[in-house]
């Protein structure tokens, strides 16, 4: 029988596969080692020369990147006692990735099933997709305080408001890119289930569904830092003070004073979509089975 | 009974274009049969009219005595196209046994089954493979167990070989053989390939383009079972040159009837 690529020792596989992962950290520190560079290089420049365009650069601008990495660790709060920087703002990270968290459940179970409906009648995608268009053209930022005002007054706990919020910034590339992979299944593909005598059902269920899921997981990629992204706007007018919304309303009324506080904030939040990003990426790795090349 | 039969068949495309015209035809039970033409025949329309996969302008075609609609409903052919068309995500034995999740086999029917199709295209030990970590030839082996795994009475195959290279294909027309004699289906068989046709085939229907009609029949009288040998016998040459000669015929043909337009357009 032919052999196989895919069938080399388990021992080289393994090796190669430590030294791709080693490589990957390696460029990783690079990339940050750089960008760090420019950082500081552009800054020593700007204020060397003076120069004021697009403006001007100094410790409020411009924090140094070790001034922000130290304010992690100190106590941003002057008086006695309380959490150092860095443990708070894991605590509000973690009160915001849940909210994010359900609002991403919400957001993208809501999203695959219209896409699906979308794709099965196509009287009701001629009807309803300018309006799942016309949805995302509304400010988020318009749209949050009716939405805690309504649902609190159905007693609705705060932190779920904010997690409908940012459900709203999640469903939307969910049901794009679900209703374009359902579309573009492949012609013989389909032939070949015709050839069987497939219901509807069936094709939707063995052939369309899993010939979508690179489609689907590319918007939830997507859909994955969104969901953060809205569950922090969406706890300012929650006037919910937990989360990482609530820091940043704070930090930002101060920065003047303390730009560090406002920066070591955003790096948290960085870092937690980040984190969300690697999720579905790991996801899709487990649950995508498809040839090397065809993989988005 | 004849298991295809096609009476008075037309296919009109939307634009205009005529595929087929007047096109009768009756297939026998365990017949090997090839349309071979050149490009633009309306042979693979023709074969995809027969499964029901495209809808003929005028004529009936019928299907173990059924129409073609009731045929395909009833499960009654497999396909086989000239990509393997194999669903990535399921492992080999996965997609033979898709023909068979559809048609509500029980577990272990449908493994039983599988194994069996291993064996029968010589891929035992591949179960849990993925489609593309299979060769191109061990590919279309797999989409051939698939389409005979629910033991359909007929085969339709579109140039099944035609992506692979020389050696593979000549070693897969001796094992379609075999699985043609060992699973006693009909086949109809779409090539491009004159000594294709006349090896596999126990008849080879000659098709002329603009609009495809048939244009000859011929019967291959070569012994069964069918060796690498024969490729040999002075009578296999005999037949390849009149099927070729049926082809020239065709084109001529064609080109008296259309004038000087039609024979710029020829390569």
């Amino acid at each position: 029988m032919a052999t196989i690529a895919a069938e080399q020792p388990a021992g080289h596989r393994r090796a190669a596969a430590t030294r791709s992962a080693a490589g990957r950290v390696g460029m990783l520190l690079l990339v940050l080692a750089i960008l760090w560079g420019l950082w500081e290089g552009y800054r020593w420049l700007w204020i060397r020369e003076g120069w004021t365009w697009p403006f001007v650069v100094d410790s409020t601008t411009m924090p140094h990147i070790y001034d922000i990495l130290r304010q992690l660790f100190r106590n941003p709060t002057s008086g006695a006692g309380g959490d150092i920087l860095l443990v708070q703002l894991l605590h509000a990270a973690w009160f915001t990735a849940k909210e994010a968290l359900v609002g991403f459940a919400l957001g993208a179970s809501f999203g695959f099933l219209l896409g699906v409906a979308l794709s099965q009648f196509r009287l009701l995608q001629r009807g309803l997709l300018p309006y799942v268009v016309a949805s995302q053209t509304v400010p988020i930022l318009a749209v949050a305080p009716i939405v805690v005002v309504y649902l609190g007054s159905l007693h609705v706990a705060a932190w779920f408001s904010v997690a409908v919020i940012a459900s709203y910034l999640t469903f939307f590339p969910v049901t794009i890119n679900t209703l374009r992979g359902l579309q573009s299944t492949d012609r013989r593909a389909l032939e070949l289930m015709r050839s069987y005598a497939a219901g509807r059902p069936s094709v939707l269920w063995k052939l369309r569904i899993p010939a979508a899921l690179p489609y689907i997981f590319t918007a939830l990629k997507v859909s994955a830092t969104a969901s953060i992204v809205g569950a922090i706007i969406g706890e300012a007018p929650s006037s919910i003070q937990e989360g990482l919304g609530g820091f940043i309303v704070n930090f930002n009324q101060y920065y003047s004073l303390n730009p560090e506080n406002l920066w070591a904030t955003n790096l948290i939040a960085a870092l937690l979509g980040i984190a969300f990003f690697l999720v579905i990426v790991i996801a899709e790795k487990i649950v995508v089975r498809r040839a090397p090349e065809n993989v988005a | 009974m004849s298991v295809v039969t096609i009476e008075g068949l037309t296919k009109r495309f939307d634009g205009g274009t005529v595929a087929l015209e007047g096109i009768d035809l009756a297939i026998e039970e365990r017949e090997f049969v090839s349309l071979i033409g050149p490009s633009g025949c309306g042979k693979s329309t023709l074969l995809r009219i027969i499964g029901d996969l495209i809808k003929p302008t005028t004529g009936t075609v019928g299907v173990n005595g059924k129409p073609a609609a009731q045929a395909r409903a009833d499960r009654d052919y497999g396909i086989v196209f000239q990509d393997p068309v194999l669903y990535d995500w399921r492992t080999v034995a996965k997609n033979i046994s898709l023909p068979l999740e559809l048609a509500r086999w029980n577990r272990r029917r449908r493994n039983e089954r599988v194994q069996e199709m291993m064996r029968l295209v010589e891929l035992t030990g591949f179960e849990s493979h993925h489609p593309w970590q299979l060769s191109g030839g061990m590919q279309q082996r797999v989409s051939i167990a698939r389409a005979l795994s629910f033991d359909p009475a007929l085969l339709l195959m579109d140039e099944p070989f035609g992506a692979l290279d020389e050696m593979t294909r000549e070693r897969l027309n001796l094992e379609l053989l075999r699985i043609w004699e060992a699973s006693g289906s009909t086949m109809v068989f779409v090539t491009h390939s004159i000594a294709e046709a006349v090896f596999l085939s126990t008849r080879v229907v000659v098709m002329s383009p603009r609009p495809g009609r048939i244009s000859n029949v011929i019967t291959v009288d070569l012994p069964h079972p069918r060796t690498a040998a024969i490729r040999e016998d002075p009578r296999f040459f005999e037949l390849v040159t009149a099927v070729r000669e049926a082809l020239h015929l065709g084109s001529d043909l064609d080109r008296k009837l259309e004038g000087p337009a039609a024979v710029e357009a020829q390569p």
